[in-house]
Order: C-alpha cells, then sequence, then structure tokens
C-alpha cells in the first residue's frame, strides 16, 4: 500500500476544471464527496454550457431555419455557428456536419441510408445520384467488431434482416485489441469483395482500446466499402482530426463531451452525404413539395427534418469551446491534446493502483498505450453489481454490468465489470477513492 | 454505512451458501430469465405434485442479491402449496416495489423480509425480482399445461 509511484505529470489543473462544474460540489449517500467516474456514460456539464443553454432561451429563442424575424435570425446564426465550431474542431466543413439527437440517432441515420436506398430501389422510386453505393443485396456484407457497443450493432443487425446482406465480424484478442490478423476473424478473413461497410468503433467503451482505424479503413476502401466510426469514446477524449482518420462517417454525443444531452453528431463526407436518400422526413428537409411527390434539400438540411433541438446544439458549441480552453498545468498542452494527456497520466495511475490489489483483474490493455481511459475490471468472488454498490456507499460512482457491450464481455467469458472513465474535472485523488473503494468491497464480500 | 441495511446478514448468508442450487429432472416447467441492464441469468425449474411444489431448482449467474433471492425463493417455497407460493411471491413483489414504503410481513415472508432494504435501491429491485418472476412464469406455464382443455 505504500508503493512508490511515478510522478504523474501531464495533468490539468483539476481544482480548477472541476470548480466549473456544479455538480461536483455536492454530495452523495452517507454525505460523501462526489467522485464521478461514469463520464464514458455521460460527463457532467461545465457552467459555461448550461449559460449557453439558459442564454439561448432568455435571449434568442425561436423556430431555426424558419421565418424572416429578428429572433429567427439569431436563433439561425447562433445553431449555424455551433455547427461551424464543432466542424473545426474535426478538421471539416460545416455542410458535412448533421446535427443529430446522439450517436445512436447518428450511426442509425447511416444504416437507414442503406435500407431505405435498397427498398426504394426495389420499386425503382428516385433516389439521388450516386446512391446505389448505398443498395444492398442479399449476401452482401457488413462488418463490424466484436467490441461494439450495442449502437453500432444492432443497426447493423437490422440492415441485414431488412435486405439480406450477412453481418461479419472482427474479432478481439485476448489483451483487448482487434484481432487483425486472426486467420478466421481477421482484418483478410473477413473483408471481401462483397463487403459494403465497414463500422468500427475508435475507441472501445469498456476497455478503452483504440483501434487502428485508418489500418481498418484503407483495407475497407481498398474493397470499395464505406467505413463508419463510432467516436463516442474519441471525439470528446483526444483530437480527432477527420481528414487523417480514413473515414467516410463519423457519430458521436454531445452529453459525453461537456454538452447537454439530446445532441448528437454525424460528420460524412459530402459527396457521400449527397447521395443518401433522407432518413426522418417532414419539415425543414425538402426542396420542393407537391402531393404527387417530393424532393429534398441538399445535406445538411436533408437530415434535419423538423424544428432542431438548438440550445442543445449551442451548448455543445460551448462545451467545444470549453475544452478548447484547457491547458496542462504544466503549460505542455492546449485543448483536446491536453485532455488527452491528462486522461493518459490517470489511466496510468489507475491501471497500477488496481494492480496492486490482489483479486483484481483489469479487461482490455494493461499496458498504457494506444487506450484511452475506460478502465473496466473484475474483483474475484465478487459480483460487479456488488462492487458498485459498495462503492457508491463511499461515493465513487462507477458503472456496472455490460455496459452495452454485451457480445464483448461474452467473448471475455464475463457477465459483468466494473468501470471506471476519467475526464477533465478528475484526479488522482478520486483513483485513490476508487481503489480504497475496492479494497472495502473485498473486505464486505469477505474475499479479503 | 447504508450498506448492512441493503445486504442482511441473511442475504450474505444465501450468497456463500445457496439453497437448492443446481437444475433438477423431473420437472414440470423450466423458464430462462435475463436481467437486460446487467446480463444476470437464471434457469427455474418447477416440479408440481397436485397443488405441492415439490421443487424448485434453479442455476444461474449473477449479483448477490439475485442469487440470494433464488435461495431464499427455493427454502420458502418447497413443500407448500402453489396458491401459498404465489401469495407469498404476491408480499414480496409488493414489498420491492414499495419504496421502503411498505411494511413487509414476516408472518407471510420468512426469510424473504431480509430484502426490505433493497427496496430503498430501486437499480436493485430487479435483481431481488428475477427468481421470483421466473419461479411465477414456470409454475403458470406447468399449471396451463396441465389443465385439460374444456370442451364446451
Ligand atoms: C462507444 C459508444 N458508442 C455509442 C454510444 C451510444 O451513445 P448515445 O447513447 O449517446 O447515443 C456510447 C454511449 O453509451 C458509446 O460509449
Amino acid at each position: 500500500m505504500t508503493a512508490v509511484h511515478a510522478p504523474v505529470t501531464g495533468l490539468l489543473d483539476v481544482e480548477r476544471v472541476a470548480a466549473d462544474f456544479p455538480i461536483l460540489s455536492r454530495t452523495v449517500r452517507g454525505g460523501n464527496r462526489l467522485v464521478y467516474l461514469d463520464s464514458g456514460a455521460t460527463s457532467q456539464k461545465p457552467s459555461a454550457v448550461l449559460d449557453a443553454e439558459r442564454g439561448f432561451y432568455t435571449q434568442h429563442n425561436a423556430a431555426v431555419h424558419r421565418g424572416a424575424h429578428l429572433l429567427a435570425e439569431e436563433a439561425t446564426d447562433a445553431y449555424e455557428a455551433a455547427r461551424e465550431k464543432i466542424a473545426a474542431l474535426l478538421g471539416a466543413t460545416a455542410r458535412e456536419l448533421v446535427f443529430t439527437k446522439n450517436a445512436t440517432e447518428a450511426i442509425n441515420l447511416v444504416a437507414y441510408s442503406f435500407s431505405n436506398a435498397t427498398a426504394k430501389a426495389q420499386f425503382g422510386r428516385p433516389l439521388p445520384a450516386g446512391a446505389e453505393r448505398f443498395v444492398l443485396r442479399p449476401g452482401d456484407e457488413i462488418v463490424v467488431t466484436e467490441m461494439e457497443h450495442h449502437a453500432n450493432l444492432l443497426p447493423w443487425q437490422e440492415v441485414c434482416d431488412k435486405t439480406g446482406a450477412v453481418l461479419r465480424w472482427i474479432g478481439v484478442d485476448d489483451s483487448g485489441r482487434l484481432d487483425l490478423d486472426h486467420p478466421a476473424h481477421g482484418l483478410k478473413a473477413v473483408l471481401g469483395e462483397r463487403t459494403r461497410v465497414v463500422a468500427l468503433t475508435h475507441q472501445s467503451n469498456v476497455m478503452g482500446t483504440i483501434t487502428p482505424v485508418r489500418v481498418v479503413a484503407d483495407a475497407a476502401h481498398a474493397v470499395g466499402a464505406l467505413v463508419v466510426v463510432d467516436a463516442c469514446q474519441s471525439v470528446p477524449h483526444m483530437p480527432v482530426d477527420v481528414s487523417l482518420l480514413g473515414a467516410d462517417f463519423l457519430a458521436f454525443s454531445g452529453h459525453k463531451m461537456l454538452g447537454p444531452s439530446g445532441i448528437g453528431v454525424l460528420w460524412g463526407r459530402y459527396e457521400i452525404l449527397e447521395s443518401m436518400p433522407p432518413f426522418l422526413s417532414g419539415g425543414s428537409m425538402i426542396e420542393t413539395v407537391r402531393m404527387e411527390g417530393s424532393t429534398f434539400a441538399p445535406p445538411p438540411q436533408r437530415f434535419e427534418a423538423g424544428v432542431p433541438m438548438a440550445a442543445q446544439a449551442i451548448g455543445l458549441g460551448a462545451a467545444v469551446d470549453y475544452l478548447q480552453s484547457l491547458e496542462s498545468g504544466d503549460g505542455s498542452a492546449r485543448g483536446l491534446a491536453a485532455v488527452a494527456a491528462h486522461e493518459h497520466a490517470l489511466t496510468g495511475y489507475a491501471l497500477e493502483a488496481l494492480s496492486e490489489i490482489p483479486g483484481v483483474r483489469v479487461v482490455g490493455p494493461t499496458d498504457n498505450r494506444e487506450r484511452g481511459s475506460a478502465v473496466s475490471f473484475v474483483v474475484e468472488g465478487v459480483h460487479a453489481h456488488d462492487v458498485g454498490q459498495v462503492l457508491d456507499d463511499r461515493g465513487v460512482e462507477v458503472r456496472v454490468g455490460h455496459h452495452c457491450a454485451w457480445p464483448l464481455h461474452r467473448r471475455f467469458g464475463i457477465a459483468a465489470t466494473t468501470r471506471a472513465t476519467f475526464y477533465v474535472y478528475n484526479g488522482t485523488r478520486d483513483i485513490d477513492d476508487l481503489a480504497s473503494a475496492v479494497r472495502a468491497a473485498q473486505v464486505f464480500f469477505r474475499v479479503a | 454505512m447504508e450498506l448492512q441495511s441493503l445486504y442482511q446478514e441473511i442475504i450474505l448468508d444465501h450468497y456463500k451458501h445457496p439453497q437448492g442450487r443446481g437444475l433438477r429432472d423431473p420437472f414440470a416447467a423450466e423458464v430462462h430469465h435475463v436481467n437486460p441492464t446487467c446480463g444476470d441469468e437464471l434457469t427455474v425449474r418447477v416440479t408440481l405434485e397436485g397443488d405441492v411444489v415439490m421443487d424448485i431448482s434453479y442455476d444461474g449467474q449473477g449479483c448477490s442479491i439475485s442469487q440470494a433471492s433464488a435461495s431464499v425463493l427455493h427454502e420458502q417455497l418447497v413443500g407448500g402449496t402453489i396458491a401459498a407460493g404465489l401469495s407469498i411471491t404476491d408480499a414480496f413483489l409488493a414489498l420491492m416495489q414499495g419504496r421502503g414504503t411498505v411494511e413487509p410481513d414476516e408472518e407471510i415472508l420468512g426469510d424473504a423480509v431480509a430484502f426490505a432494504g433493497v427496496a430503498k435501491y430501486p437499480a436493485r429491485v430487479k435483481c431481488a425480482l428475477l427468481a421470483w418472476m421466473a419461479w411465477k412464469d414456470a409454475v403458470s406455464q406447468a399449471v396451463e399445461r396441465h389443465t385439460p382443455e374444456v370442451t364446451p
């Protein structure tokens, strides 16, 4: 317990950051300090984000992209400015960025492009130029990985059921990395000329594993497939530049990156977005409407039917500003690079702290390399639910269960894990509290 | 520490030393229930003779609450009548869904009163109920199967 730890460098000034988050000053069960280690599920929100949303409602509220009065103009400008800000964060242009309600909806938007295009093609109904790439035939293949969140698995299973396409997947090795060279479920074995889509996570929400998206994307493009990246756990935590990543689509949720709930993002290459039929249809997404049939607006409006969630988009814009304003305590990095350095340091500290507890086993990479800050573990002899309960009793809030990645847990032969995830407001003290709470759980359940 | 009120000694005992665990033959009905939020699973078999519950055998994996609850269920219900078992089940359900406002009746519930504290933790109520919902399902299937069809 008195092991000498390497000095932790690259951290943010956690006390100063935490002070920006009103919720972190509340107490939880038993009057305990709140140790929030569940940002992988959803992050807390800084005052700047809450103020931006409130400011929109108190000063500019109106229906975006409708009407010509002053408030409508201001609301539309603020909404579009948020789009530009978020696009700039990704190295993208604003017209490539579609607002959705969350990442789940963003991935479904792409998945439905396939089933909708396939259905329309069957009846010879109009489709945008280039939509053939979304028309599937029975026996075409969709590739995912075994570490996907259900949000990047079930939409593809659904597409398969609707079109006769076949789902294939890249496996995961014992260390929690994609098993790209495996003879049966590696990249070469799984990709082929029938592969039409490759959908993969950028960072596992369970194990923190960062996947080699570029390698997979290049292989996918070589067989003519489109690449969909679930960036839910990467965009909030590290610099992501879509011009380097190799993806055709990228999806993430605002609520996991200090933004409000109810706002997500789909980025797509513009010429590909242009070739997609609509997902939801109705107001705002049209070009002309006649009783005999209608035509649709160009992207991104084509995919934003109905009055959009303006306050949430503006809140997410404020979250991006906030993230970009952060700076390492030692001044070595700024913005998302500083966030990544901070989490890297915390992850190393956490992996070491957990490795010192007998009976605790981390699921996923234990070398602090090409991994983000999701740390999941099992405590021998104590079910994850029970671990989580003891932690909660001490104010340590983690996630327990399969974290919407049931096949991954099955792959490791476990039903449930305890998961700690770190973000900008967490410090080494939180990890010390986590480690001592895990020891307390072992004592309570008499396995230590 | 509110933990002790949740994890009564009886619960920990049943968790460490489960009563009647393991699947046995013959049986009148078998069901498999899962808790989709956490992946806990339980297979339950019921063996009936007339109105009497001869055996409830079970196997599965899950947290201390779900596993202890299956053990207590076995202990409380085996040897009694189906009707008695169902009325204990109803009382247990009412207790669990009461958010801590229902006063448990030890006369009816026996060791199952130990779960009273669970009602204050909504996220754990499903764990406590897993075995009870499974048994209820199994017994209703068994009874249905053995009720001769009435021809008008
Ligand atoms: C990797 C990953 N993908 C997808 C999702 C789904 O995000 P949301 O529920 O915000 O749509 C999550 C969040 O739970 C996630 O961690």
